[in-house]
């Protein structure tokens, strides 16, 4: 009993000093580039950004070149997802989530092109075609000023129309009983 | 000579002879089975411009139990299948850990090993069936869910492994597809019951479910078991990304949306008799069906067969588990009457599979995922199945 007892103890010791120490030995430490290289996810705050700009006309021109087969010649003609316009109509039978009318955060539109645009070809951008890009698209919506320059700085200050538009998820609901039978 | 007789036997009278397999060899052993070349159920594709970033329908229809074939999982991918040499994966934790890791996949194998079987469900998945009837058979109403038994290590002990640091409180996955997939998850869940899995129904993943590692999070939209998964940042804070933001958040009629909206809430549908399917006669068929719940165990599913009217227990089978496809099955005798079918489940914690009316109340129409309403089945005086 005592025995059992202390191993318990052993082992309850040995859980707890997991969080402190390593457990199992596995794996190694990256290096300072492994991280660097794959660090890409830009948050809220912008702190992942990297060095570069860009402006809006440079970034029209690069949409013309890169987005605008896919986006429409101005980011809202289609044939896949609209960027632009749809402000007001969130409401409506007719919602139309672009950029401009629904993204809460001007630091997910560089992050995302970054990472996953132009769609044949991901990742390709410079970090200033990038930037000029955000630009553009953040114009366009009317969200910035023409002479708008995207940077570190810049980016995380940019205040998105939508920004207030979300709410914590409140499931599970409570059902309107008259409703429940098919 | 015995190959030569039966082929002479079988070309005299095609139509009515059955080979007599039990006159001859039959085929040798195989290094890797396939199925009878009599078996051609397929998954069917959602239609895309771009069919990389597209999806697949798991038949519900067409199959038994509850563990869905790995060829027949359903797929949803944003930047199309990379081809990832297991030997050149690395997994990176980094971000607020006493020790920032790279760990190949031998690494992940040595450490403790878990399996479970669960359920994964898109949340997208019934889109198509918000304002009404939308599409014609139950693969394309409910196939985006598949179940699987999953293997690999608790996210737990490889957070655990790196030391988790004060202050974090969220985790961002990351894919190596071309979409680099991209979700945060709150480090409750990932020290709760995530796995880092590398297998699935006990072999290697498939490569489009996330070869050689993807994560699992039981009972959440499947869009955050990201797959592909090499890298985990630990935060203090969601990232906003792409799909948490502008896809994966629910609109609701007053322009507001919700966010971080990751449980997929108990649902069922009859797989069989369904839509675009025909009764075979009157009299005995047996209703047999799907339910699952992302808060835990279905505990019961009730069947109409008089479009409502009243509702019967229909059976469970045993082991119905938590956060995995629960099999149900209820006997019916059809006398050929015009009628409609339907199930509800209801699990542990008290919830029960609401109306599309019920639903639309309290969302809008414009919510596009987390459609999890009951599912009518219309039956015609001719046998015919349609979705109602």
């Amino acid at each position: 009993m005592l025995k059992h007892t202390l191993l318990v103890a052993g082992f309850l010791l040995l859980v707890g000093a997991a969080q402190a120490e390593s457990l199992y030995g596995l794996g190694r430490a990256p290096t300072e580039q492994e991280i660097a290289a794959w660090d890409i996810a830009v948050g809220p705050a912008g702190e992942e950004l990297p060095a570069g700009a860009g402006d809006v006309a440079r970034g029209s021109s690069l949409f013309a070149m890169h987005c605008a087969a896919c986006h429409g010649a101005s980011g809202h003609e289609g044939p896949d997802d609209r960027l632009v316009g749809g402000h007001g109509s969130l409401n409506s039978s007719a919602p139309k989530k672009t950029i401009g009318s629904f993204w809460p955060y001007a630091t997910t539109v560089f992050d995302y092109i970054r990472r996953a645009m132009p769609f044949p070809a991901p990742g390709s951008l410079s970090n200033d075609d990038v930037y000029a890009l955000t630009a553009y698209l953040l114009h366009k919506n009317a969200v910035v000023v023409e002479n708008f320059v995207a940077n570190r700085e810049s980016l995380p200050a940019v205040v998105m129309p939508n920004r207030d538009g979300f709410v914590i998820d409140p499931r599970p609901e409570t059902f309107d009983q008259a409703l429940t039978a098919p | 000579m015995l190959a030569t007789v039966a082929g002479a036997v079988s070309a005299k009278a095609e139509t009515k002879t059955v080979l007599d397999t039990t006159r001859m060899q039959g085929a040798p052993v195989s290094a890797y089975g396939v199925r009878s070349r009599f078996e051609t159920v397929v998954r069917k594709l959602i239609g895309a411009r771009y069919p990389s970033a597209s999806g697949s329908f798991t038949p519900l229809a067409e199959l038994d139990g509850v563990i869905t074939p790995s060829a027949l999982h359903y797929e949803r991918h944003h930047g199309g299948v990379p081809e990832i040499d297991p030997g050149q994966h690395k997994l990176l934790v980094h971000g607020l850990v006493a020790r920032e890791r790279v760990f190949s996949m031998s690494d992940l194998r040595r450490f403790p090993a878990t399996s479970r079987l669960l359920f994964l469900e898109c949340s997208g998945n019934g889109w198509r069936e918000w304002t009404g009837a939308g599409a014609d058979n139950v693969a394309e109403t409910h196939g985006l869910t598949s179940c699987s038994e999953w293997s690999g290590v608790s996210l737990a002990t490889v957070l655990n492994e790196c030391g988790l640091e004060p202050g974090a409180t969220w985790l961002v996955a990351e894919g190596a597809d071309g979409a680099a997939m991209t979700r945060s998850i709150p480090l409750d869940k990932c020290l709760d019951d995530v796995i880092l899995a590398y297998a699935q129904n006990g072999e290697a993943l498939r490569p489009a479910q996330g070869y050689p590692l993807r994560l699992i999070v039981p009972g959440w939209e499947g869009s955050i078991s990201v797959k592909w998964v090499r890298r985990l940042k630990i935060t203090d804070t969601p990232y906003y990304t792409r799909e948490e933001t502008s896809k994966y958040t629910d609109l609701l009629a007053d322009g507001s949306a919700r966010e971080f909206s990751f449980v997929m809430e108990a649902k069922s549908v009859i797989t069989q008799p369904s839509g675009t399917q025909q009764l075979k006669g009157h009299g005995y068929h047996e209703i047999r069906g799907l339910a699952w719940s992302g808060r835990g165990r279905v505990t019961r599913v009730e069947v109409t067969t008089d479009n409502g009217a009243s509702w019967r227990d229909a059976e469970l089978i045993s082991p119905a588990l938590p956060l995995c496809h629960v099999r149900f099955r209820l006997p019916w005798h059809w006398h050929g009457e015009a009628t409609a079918i339907a199930s509800r489940c209801t699990d542990e914690t008290g919830y029960v599979q609401p109306t599309r009316a019920a639903l639309r109340a309290l969302r809008g129409d414009e919510s596009f995922y987390h459609y999890n309403a009951i599912q009518t089945w219309r039956i015609a005086a001719d046998g015919q199945v349609s979705n109602a």
